[in-house]
């Protein structure tokens, strides 16, 4: 008996999640005849694989108890910058300087990684709290996002970027299998690498793992760079996902993506959680999101729940992180 | 006859226990009216349940307590409080950017129309500081006054709530000799004015010294109570302990022989190390398979030395060496390739909590197992090895660390630098906190590891501690090396007066 609730009251930070994800499901399969169907599941898929990729990256940041507010910025400027250094149709206004396919995206991985590094650099070597360092960081990537479009919108993409983003194999959209790749190289890294034992560490107890001899800085100034890499390929490929680049074409995500890792259960305070909580967080958001178009309800009423939705998850987060704590 | 009035504290067969394993069995204590009651017994004997029964903290228990005979049961320290019962905790509590005034008053503010009158408070302030004997400015910001009498105003400020019982839990383990006078001087006072007070300490000379009588747990009983006038230190050990404790009676009180090793190659040297103002000029130089303490009160730049020779702090001049390879180290990891290995005096701050004892053991020689790939079965493997020969308990390794007690964290903490030995281990506080067996355990390990020839540098501001494990002790006072002891006998008396 106390081995069972011992046993359960470990695994809380998964057990919650899914049980509200099978209630979503429930419900919405129970309300709607639309909502329970092979190609509606495979629509969830692809409308939470962006945020999938992002939410990969954000995850190794919340795991250290640090946050990147800037995902969302540097998706957008990659996406952009993919765009720019593509041949566009003539109508497109935009001064860009056209590149073969393979140097645009090299380019536009670059472009991110330098961005990620910058915030690194400001978060371990300055010593900038993340939350504000990738604040600026926000604005930064906006800014540089206006400056390559000027108010027009890009739509041509280099090949491979349109196959990954737009198109399919065997009947399943590439997008979706590249959130899965980036979803289980991410947790193939966390759980089987020694610097995925770094991140949990570093996230567990900062000081102890600085004291063990683990460098810190570099652990904290490596995730930072993942994160931005997972934001920088999720916004190529959103960009062919979507069919057009533009300002502010991601600024939805940002939010999306820390809500998916947290409603998951990965803790705001770093150390627990990991890939497998990010997955069922970001099949919560889906199925509910998507759920809600499939019943009657009144739209503007939707992103009130959303927020309720959210905010119950992070009390549940909160009240497990105690429950650990004392136990 | 009159009979003599009910005692302001009281308690009948108090029991308690935590998930089936007993804290405290059928424990009877009395506080009277004007006693300071000394508290002893190792770690875990079951003083801090009963204290903080006592202070409302543990609302579950069985048996009776009554205050000035009137029966209650404290479900919150707010109600505890309330009755007359207040605690200084090891940890102090007060707000170091506030003022002394402020902290005094704290959640009572005198206000006037709604607005805090100043004036009143710092008047106040004053004149209940000056009446316990605190000679402060009020209008002092908290967090620039010295530790020890940042805990005077915390014992003011419980007073001054109203308190006429004070639990004090290790009041003097983060003071120096004179601040530990000031404090008796101050509970004397306290004794004078009629209030009661329960000292709890693991310094078993400042027990005696100030309390009028001694009450000493073991394995959640009460052992005996006695007067402080007709007992001493080894009457008390004796007691706490129940077994033998020739190695550290002698610590406690003899002189013990240093041994010096002048042939063994020199491991760390440290040329003119300064950082700041914690600390300048340290020379020091730690030889292969011998053990250098550096005993100095707290503040005297001790904990400062300690992170910097691990490379947590920046020095600002001098050079450090390892076996002969100079080392500037700019952070935790470079000190630790080049062979340093550390355990900081807080073990919370070196360990993970909510991990498995193996996960902490293996945290710093993750590399060495496997550059790319964690391989959990190995690190269980050399968990197992040290869980078994430092006696861990329980011995497994799958353990969450928090459910340890302190001694056995403490174990872990070393273990997790033994799996390939570090050319010098710092160890800042090795013992600090622990009870009499796990000192004993440390210390066998420390040696242990001497053997094999490692350079170890024990930091301690007890010197019960760096006597016990040193075979050469440096003072440290003020940041400066002040005094060395080499190659004679050295007691605890003359280490405190070069201090």
């Amino acid at each position: 008996m106390t081995a069972m609730r011992v046993f359960l009251r470990n695994q809380m930070r998964i057990i919650a999640p899914f049980a509200t994800l099978i209630v979503l499901v429930a419900f919405f399969c129970l309300t709607s005849g639309s909502f329970a169907s092979l190609d509606n599941a495979a629509n969830i898929l692809t409308q939470i694989s962006v945020t999938g990729i992002i939410a990969v990256g954000l995850t190794f940041v919340i795991l250290c108890a640090e946050i990147d507010l800037s995902v969302a910025a540097i998706a957008n400027v990659t996406g952009i910058a993919v765009a720019y250094f593509t041949l566009q149709e003539g109508y497109v206004n935009i001064a860009n300087v056209p590149l073969p396919g393979f140097a645009a995206i090299i380019l536009a991985l670059i472009g991110c990684f330098m961005l990620g590094l910058v915030n690194a650099a400001g978060i371990t070597l300055i010593g900038i709290p993340s939350f504000i360092m990738t604040l600026a960081m926000m604005q930064i990537g906006a800014g540089i996002s206006a400056l390559l479009v000027r108010g027009q919108i890009a739509y041509a993409v280099p090949d491979l970027v349109s196959l990954l983003g737009a198109g399919r194999v065997a009947g399943i959209p590439c997008l979706v299998l590249v959130a899965a790749a980036f979803l289980l190289a991410g947790h193939l890294v966390l759980t089987y690498t020694r610097f995925g034992r770094y991140v949990y560490m570093v996230g567990g107890n900062r000081e102890a793992a600085e004291y063990a001899g683990v460098n810190v800085k570099l652990v904290l100034g490596a995730v930072i760079v993942i994160s931005a890499m997972c934001s920088g390929v999720a916004g190529m490929l959103g960009v062919a996902h979507f069919g057009s680049a533009q300002q502010n074409e991601f600024d939805g995500y940002l939010l999306d993506a820390i809500a998916a890792v947290v409603v998951g259960g990965t803790s705001l305070f770093g150390g627990r959680g990991g890939i497998g909580n990010t997955i069922i967080g970001l099949l919560i958001l889906g199925v509910l999101n998507n759920g809600l178009d499939h019943i009657q309800i009144d739209s503007f009423l939707k992103i009130l729940i959303r927020g309720l939705i959210l905010l119950a998850a992070l009390i549940i987060n909160v009240y497990v992180q105690k429950v650990r704590e004392s136990a | 006859m009159t009979e003599e009035a009910a005692p302001p504290l009281e308690l009948r067969g108090i029991s308690k226990s935590f998930g089936g394993v007993a804290a405290l069995r059928d424990v009877d204590f009395v506080l009277r009216r004007g006693e300071i009651h000394g508290l002893v017994g190792e770690n875990g004997a079951g003083k801090s349940t009963l204290m903080k029964i006592i202070a409302g903290l543990h609302g579950q228990y069985d048996g009776r307590m009554a205050i000035d005979g009137r029966p209650v049961h404290f479900r919150s320290p707010r109600e505890a409080l309330a009755a007359g019962i207040g605690m200084v905790h090891q940890e102090l509590s007060v707000v170091p950017d506030l003022s002394v005034a402020e902290n005094v008053y704290l959640g009572q503010q005198p206000t006037k129309g709604g607005i805090v009158d100043w004036r009143a408070m710092m008047d106040g302030a004053r004149r209940h500081l000056a009446s316990l004997g605190i000679d402060v400015d009020p209008g002092a910001r908290m967090g620039s006054l010295a530790i020890g009498l940042q805990q005077l105003i915390e014992l003011a400020r419980v007073l001054f709530s109203g308190a006429r019982i004070v639990i004090l839990d290790e009041p003097t383990s983060a003071l120096s000799p004179p601040e530990v006078q000031r404090l008796f001087e101050v509970l004397r006072g306290v004794r004078a004015s009629g209030r009661s007070i329960v000292f709890i300490s693991h310094f078993l000379d400042d027990v005696l010294a100030i309390s009028d009588t001694v009450t000493i747990f073991r394995n959640g009983r009460l052992i005996a109570t006695e007067a402080a006038g007709t007992i001493d230190k080894g009457w008390l050990i004796q007691r706490m302990i129940g077994r033998g404790h020739e190695e550290l009676e002698g610590s406690y009180t003899g002189a013990i022989a240093l041994y010096s090793k002048p042939d063994a190659p020199v491991v760390l040297d440290v040329r003119g190390l300064a950082a700041g103002r914690a600390f300048a000029d340290v020379s020091l130089d730690v030889r292969a398979g011998e053990v250098l303490g550096i005993y100095g009160y707290m503040g005297c730049g001790l904990i400062e030395l300690a992170r910097t020779l691990f490379g947590k702090l920046r020095a600002d001049a001098g050079t450090m060496s390892i076996g002969g390879k100079v080392l500037r180290p700019r952070s935790t990891a470079e000190a630790c390739r080049a062979g340093i290995a550390f355990v900081p005096e807080s073990r919370r701050s070196m360990l993970f909590h909510t991990e498995p004892v193996y996960k902490n053991m293996s945290i710093s020689v993750l590399g060495r197992i496997g550059r790319l790939l964690l391989r959990p079965s190995v690190e269980k493997d050399i968990a197992r090895r040290h869980v078994q020969s430092l006696s861990i308990r329980p011995p497994t390794v799958e353990t969450l660390l928090g459910s340890l007690s302190g001694g056995n964290q403490q174990k872990v903490a070393l273990a997790k630098w033994l799996t390939w030995p570090p050319k010098v281990l710092v160890l800042s506080e090795p013992t600090r906190g622990m009870d009499v067996g796990a000192k004993e355990d440390v210390v066998r390990i420390v040696k242990g590891l001497r053997e094999q020839g490692m350079g170890v540098v024990v930091l301690s501001t007890e010197p019960e501690t760096v006597l016990s494990l040193a075979d050469r002790i440096v003072v440290m006072k003020k940041g400066r090396i002040v005094h060395e002891f080499a190659g004679r006998t050295v007691s605890k008396d003359q280490l405190l007066e070069a201090a």
